[in-house]
């Protein structure tokens, strides 16, 4: 019988699950091994080496940390400008937000959905879910655990897509690169930007799903 | 009860013992749906082929001129890797160093991996390292960004069309099939393959 976070799971009705058969998966190769440590506590899988755990490693606390950090980093992510254009004797500084409403005021309708979608509604729903992700889990809740495993999928997913921006900076940058006529500088906006959506994928590759139906298995 | 029968899901920890599926088949776990394995048709030949086209791909799309902009008589020809030069030389080595390593280093070592792991495992051998080198593929997957890169591109060109003359170059049309190419060999990819060339001692 496994344990996970130091409480035994108790046998009966229950699902049958991998830790009640005191199984453990390996997250690489999917193989379910016996649960077998070496001497120092650490197992690995018997196929593919990876380190295997009955539930992420330090899930909660981890990814809670690395939630506070996004948080933290979204201020000046969102605040300070990403670039800077010099065109036509003129510099002019944009963050996040103006550069969406650069293309709206432009026509540029589909473009600035596109942005405002990445850069704006992906990141804060990243940081709002995953919250709420961590606080049902600490208060052990019961309820809604398939539209809570589901916003972690979706979550996981879409993550990656905020990084758009960070790429227009860059080619920004390659093409207007012409001395005095007009001149593309990145500015310190992306560079927590950029630190955000990384931080942000840890973070959610750090909360452990399976902890929304532990309680259950407790439970019963 | 032999553990190979059965897989647990990532997501609820449900065990589920496995079936053989149809060619093409996904099994989803049975309370939370998340995805437990599927099968691909040829996924060995399909994946392989997809990665080597991509491999030459990426090859083309990095030393070939990627765009070239007009303005006032002055002309600007750039790569895909300059802009992360151009980052890197404004005090920006962080940023650089991201873009490089999420835009074409990741994507780049996955294709080349999955090359170095299933040439040989089409003539029944098995590459030196196999199974650390496959973890580390799977394990980058999501750090490598090519689709997200290529909209970037997009969304940049239109925002430049007004300002000046932008000319595509060959790199551009290389980096547009290149995602076709990365996403057709992550779709015909059954990772099962390559785990089941291992043998487990339990």
């Amino acid at each position: 019988m496994g344990t996970i976070n130091g409480r035994s799971l108790k046998s009966g009705t229950a699902a049958p699950t991998a830790a009640r058969a005191g199984l453990m998966a390996c997250h690489d190769c999917r193989l379910l091994a016996r649960m077998i440590a070496d001497p120092k506590g650490h197992a690995h899988c018997p196929r593919c080496g990876a380190p295997l755990h009955w539930r992420k490693p330090d899930s909660m606390t981890l990814s809670l940390v690395l939630l506070i950090t996004a948080i933290i980093l979204y201020v000046p992510a969102n605040v300070l400008p990403i670039m800077h254009t010099t065109y036509l004797g003129k510099t002019q500084s944009d963050t996040i937000l103006s550069g969406v409403i650069y293309f709206m005021t432009t026509g540029s309708w589909h473009i600035a959905i596109i942005i405002f979608v990445a850069s704006i509604v992906v990141p804060a729903l990243k940081l709002i879910v995953l919250a709420y992700l961590l606080i049902s889990v600490k208060q052990h809740a019961t309820s809604r655990r398939e539209e809570r495993t589901r916003f972690y999928r979706i979550i996981e997913s879409i993550g990656r897509w905020s990084m758009v921006d960070i790429y227009v900076v860059t080619v920004m940058v390659a093409l207007m690169n012409l001395g005095v006529l007009a001149s593309v500088e990145a500015g310190w906006g992306a560079f927590y930007f950029g630190a955000v959506v990384v931080i942000t994928m840890f973070a959610v590759r750090s909360f452990d799903p399976r902890l929304i139906w532990d309680e259950m298995e407790n439970q019963r | 009860m032999n553990p190979d029968a059965y897989i647990a899901c990532l997501e609820c920890d449900l065990l589920h013992r496995r079936r053989p599926l149809p060619p093409n088949g996904v099994a989803t776990c049975s309370r939370c749906g998340a995805l437990l394995y599927r099968t691909r048709r040829n996924s060995l030949d399909r994946t392989l082929a997809m990665a080597i086209c991509g491999v030459i791909l990426f090859i083309v799309a990095n030393v070939y001129p990627f765009l070239t902009l007009t303005y006032e008589g002055q002309e600007q020809e750039t790569t895909l890797i300059s802009g992360i030069i151009a980052l890197y030389h404004q005090g920006m080595p962080v940023l650089a160093l991201l873009v490089l390593a999420t835009g074409i280093f990741f994507p780049l070592l996955e294709l080349v991996g999955l090359t170095y792991i299933l040439l040989p495992l089409k003539y029944n051998r098995k590459p030196w390292g196999m199974a650390p080198i496959f973890r580390v593929i799977r394990n980058l997957q999501p750090w490598g960004m090519t689709e997200v890169f290529l909209l970037g591109i997009l969304v940049s060109i239109v925002k430049l069309a007004d300002m000046a003359t932008l000319v595509p170059g060959l790199a551009l049309y290389a980096f547009l099939i290149l995602i076709f190419v990365v996403a057709a060999t992550s779709a015909s990819l059954n990772p099962d393959i390559v785990w089941e060339q291992l043998t487990v001692d339990h």
